[in-house]
């Protein structure tokens, strides 16, 4: 490997800001987009800020990745980033319709959970879903004909936002009430105990759902039958349009299961939640469940219908960009350590672009789903039995 | 005479008459239930459930058991009893007084792959979870587009039971009914019970199993084939406990025996009721209704819940859009009053319905004067 600096163990203090004698390092050093495949070298990376605990004792804030796996964060989330703004932009030509929750800026938890865990454990979220469905193993051309409503989508157009699903690799989606997929979750670690397949489930919630009651009903039986369920309170600050401090007494939801150990994550630094992620999943198949804490932000304001600056300034809103976003701090990690040059992640964001733009395009040509499918997947057996549209003389189905 | 009892009558009752004769004989307090199979084996409704949950847990090894004081208690009405000793505490489970929680749960676990079998203590208690019912399991299958299907059973009693107030005397029929996604499920003898319980855990969708708690301790003949464990009977399919060609009365659950009683009495009086007994609200078994409305040209409905939307409401729109040519008077409803259930035992009668009100609707629907009763 040509580069002497990153040899096993080495450490390295990061967020520096780049001194341009780094940017201009001649090209002798680097082979272009050998890092992508390189997962050999071991990369030792301090995460931003120490991980605190509750009644468990933090894992190392050191964490060890690898330059392929650093470049991959980097195209996951710019992707993610781009998939987002473009449907923000889909939205407003009305080629979405109804709710659009966006996740761009909380990117870094579902890349680094993903990096985490395997497909045999399971995720299950809100409706804040769709880069989780991406990491999922998803791909674009399902996520946006499922946002105009095309049979292509992976709900074949039948769901919506909010309702995505991708069950044969461990993504139980895409839930529109708040909260419900709390215990939904508890459920899939519940059945992954009873099969006794040594896998986990993470059950995505924000800080507004943090305060449900279900929550707390779920969380007291998963930790009464040591069930290996993970809760990961996205914690954005805002629950649609109401601070964390104005609906719960005590916004520090990582301390919130009481009897429950917890963990607060910095939810921008991606290893930091891969770190985390993985330190969840040996704890919760061992001791039962845990909460993780993930503080995190989102650019965009609830969803498509809130602008999001009616109760924050936007001020705070551009300086989390400039502070703490997470592809940019992915960047500089690569840049100081040489993976690759602005140019090449340029290129990558340039590729990202394309990808997503013909996505969109090949959504676009996806027909509307057939009037037939309105009555199929209702049962899985429906035994012959008639089902009608809004006038029964006129529109009739038999259930397969 | 309880030899000309023992005769096998089997399904739908072809031999009315014979039915009518032996009934002459026999003391009132015996059930017309009780006289249509082979004789022999006879079982309570509380046996039939607990056979049922017994022989499916057995047979599938997902299928699991959840809900408050089901295992070391041996179930709030003892439906469970035994099966805690017999599977252990993984698959029969306590679970502590959080409806949401452990439905949520349940459901999570079907998504997953198992077959949960999730006890309300009465479904009056179903409410605090009743989002995950609808929400979670009910149309899951339809938002993933065949995905996410959720194999689940809900079941408890559900309605009245006696002297138990406006709080746990509910029925949640219309309310589950009205749902797609669900299937709605109502036994009324042990038969059924045994039947329709199999028939709801081996579903592959989400089964809301109305049972009655007034209705466990009954009992009621089974065949040697209601028996065997590989006994099921069919969703979505009614049964006619009572041929008739005057009038049809459809009911469910404890009303059926009411029903029956009813359709006794109107005998005397030369009006042969065919009764009805829906086994399944949803899908309800409109073929069936219609076919004998169109035999009888009179319908009378009967439930024990709320009037309003409730389902009755919906045979007679059923009957109305489907066979309004044929019916020779207008529908009649019998249901619970109009009232949160009161406790004194005289309000409390009059707010269910009793045999009496079934026989003077039967009555009102063949145009046969029947004195008014006087207004409150």
């Amino acid at each position: 490997m040509v580069l002497t600096r990153a040899a096993k163990a080495s450490r390295s203090k990061l967020l520096r800001p780049l001194t341009t004698s780094l940017s201009s390092t001649s090209s002798s050093l680097r082979r272009p987009f050998s890092s992508t495949t390189d997962d050999q070298t071991v990369l030792s990376i301090e995460t931003s800020i120490p991980f605190t605990g509750h009644k468990v004792d933090p894992p190392s804030r050191i964490v060890e990745t690898t330059p392929k796996e650093l470049m991959g964060f980097f195209c996951d989330m710019a992707l993610m980033r781009r998939m987002e703004i473009a449907a923000d932009s889909l939205y407003k030509a009305k080629l979405i319709r109804g709710f659009c929750h966006l996740y761009d800026g909380q990117e870094a938890v579902a890349v680094g959970m993903e990096a985490a865990i395997t497909k045999k454990d399971a995720i299950i979220t809100a409706y804040r879903d769709h880069c989780t469905f991406l990491a999922r193993g998803g791909n674009l051309l399902e996520v946006f004909s499922e946002l105009m409503g095309r049979t292509t989508g992976c709900s074949k157009g039948k769901g919506g936002s909010m309702h995505f699903y991708k069950k044969e690799q461990g993504f139980f989606g895409g839930h529109g009430i708040v909260g419900a997929q709390v215990p939904l979750g508890c459920g899939l670690a519940f059945a992954q105990k009873f099969n006794k397949e040594g896998t986990v489930t993470f059950a995505s919630y924000g800080d507004g759902a943090a305060n449900q009651g279900q929550l707390f009903e779920a969380l007291n039986i998963a930790a009464l039958w040591d069930l290996p369920a993970i809760l990961v309170c996205e914690n954005n600050h805002y629950g649609m349009g109401t601070a964390e401090w104005r609906a719960a007494k005590s916004p520090s939801y990582y301390k919130r299961g009481d009897y429950v150990p917890g963990l607060k994550v910095d939810g921008m630094d991606v290893l930091a939640v891969k770190q985390a992620c993985k330190f969840a999943k040996e704890y919760a198949l061992k001791n039962g469940p845990l909460i993780l804490e993930m503080d995190t932000y989102r650019y965009h304001g609830h969803s498509m219908s809130d602008p999001g600056s009616t109760y924050r300034t936007r001020d705070e809103i551009s300086g989390v960009r400039q502070e703490r976003d997470p592809i940019e701090r992915v960047r500089k990690l690569i840049l100081s350590h040489e993976l690759a040059s602005e140019k090449e992640l340029k290129d990558i964001e340039k590729n990202v672009r394309k990808e997503v733009d013909d996505a969109i395009a090949k959504a676009k040509e996806s027909p509307m789903p057939d009037p037939s499918e309105m009555f199929t997947n209702i049962y899985v057996k429906g035994y012959g039995v008639e089902a009608f549209g809004p006038d029964k003389k006129e529109m009739r189905a038999v259930l397969p | 005479m309880f030899g000309i009892v023992r005769r096998r009558i089997g399904f739908g009752a072809s031999h009315a008459s014979i039915l009518d004769r032996c009934l002459h004989g026999i003391r009132p307090a015996l059930s017309t239930s009780r006289c249509y199979s082979t004789a022999g084996k006879e079982m309570t409704v509380r046996e039939a459930l607990n056979s049922a949950l017994d022989e499916e847990m057995s047979a599938d090894p997902k299928v699991f058991l959840m809900g408050e004081e089901v295992g070391e208690y041996q179930g709030a009405y003892k439906i469970s009893k035994g099966l805690l000793e017999k599977y252990g505490p993984e698959r029969v489970l306590d679970t502590p007084i959080t409806e949401a929680g452990f439905t949520g749960i349940g459901v999570g676990a079907a998504y997953y792959g198992l077959r949960p079998v999730i006890e309300f203590m009465t479904f009056n208690f179903s409410m605090q979870a009743i989002d995950h019912i609808i929400n979670s399991a009910a149309k899951s299958n339809y938002m993933s587009a065949g995905q996410i299907s959720v194999p689940i059973v809900f079941r408890g009693p559900n309605g009245a039971a006696a002297g138990v107030g406006a709080q746990h005397s509910q029925c949640y029929a219309a309310w589950y009914a009205s749902c797609p996604g669900l299937k709605v499920l109502a036994p009324y003898s042990s038969e059924d019970s045994r039947g329709l319980l199999k028939a709801a855990i081996r579903d592959p969708d989400p089964v809301v199993f109305l049972e009655n708690e007034l209705l466990y301790g009954e009992s009621f003949p089974v065949s040697a084939e209601v028996l065997d464990s590989s006994f099921s009977l069919p969703i979505g399919k009614a049964k006619i406990e009572r041929e008739g060609k005057d009038v049809t009365i459809t009911a469910f659950s404890k009303m059926v025996g009411y029903a029956l009683k009813a359709a006794e009495i109107l005998a005397k009086e030369g009006i042969s009721a065919e009764v009805i007994n829906l086994r399944s609200i949803r899908p309800l078994d409109k073929p069936t209704i219609n076919a004998s409305v169109r035999k009888t040209n009179r319908l009378v409905t009967v439930e024990e819940g709320f009037p309003q939307h409730g389902v009755g409401a919906e045979i007679c729109t059923s009957v109305v859009t489907e066979s309004f040519g044929y019916l020779d008077a207008p529908v009649e409803r019998i249901a619970g009053a109009d009232v949160p259930m009161p406790y004194a035992a005289n309000l409390e009668r009059m707010a269910v319905p009793q045999v009496e009100d079934i026989v003077q609707a039967a009555k009102r629907a063949c145009y046969r004067s029947v004195p008014i009763a006087a207004a409150a």
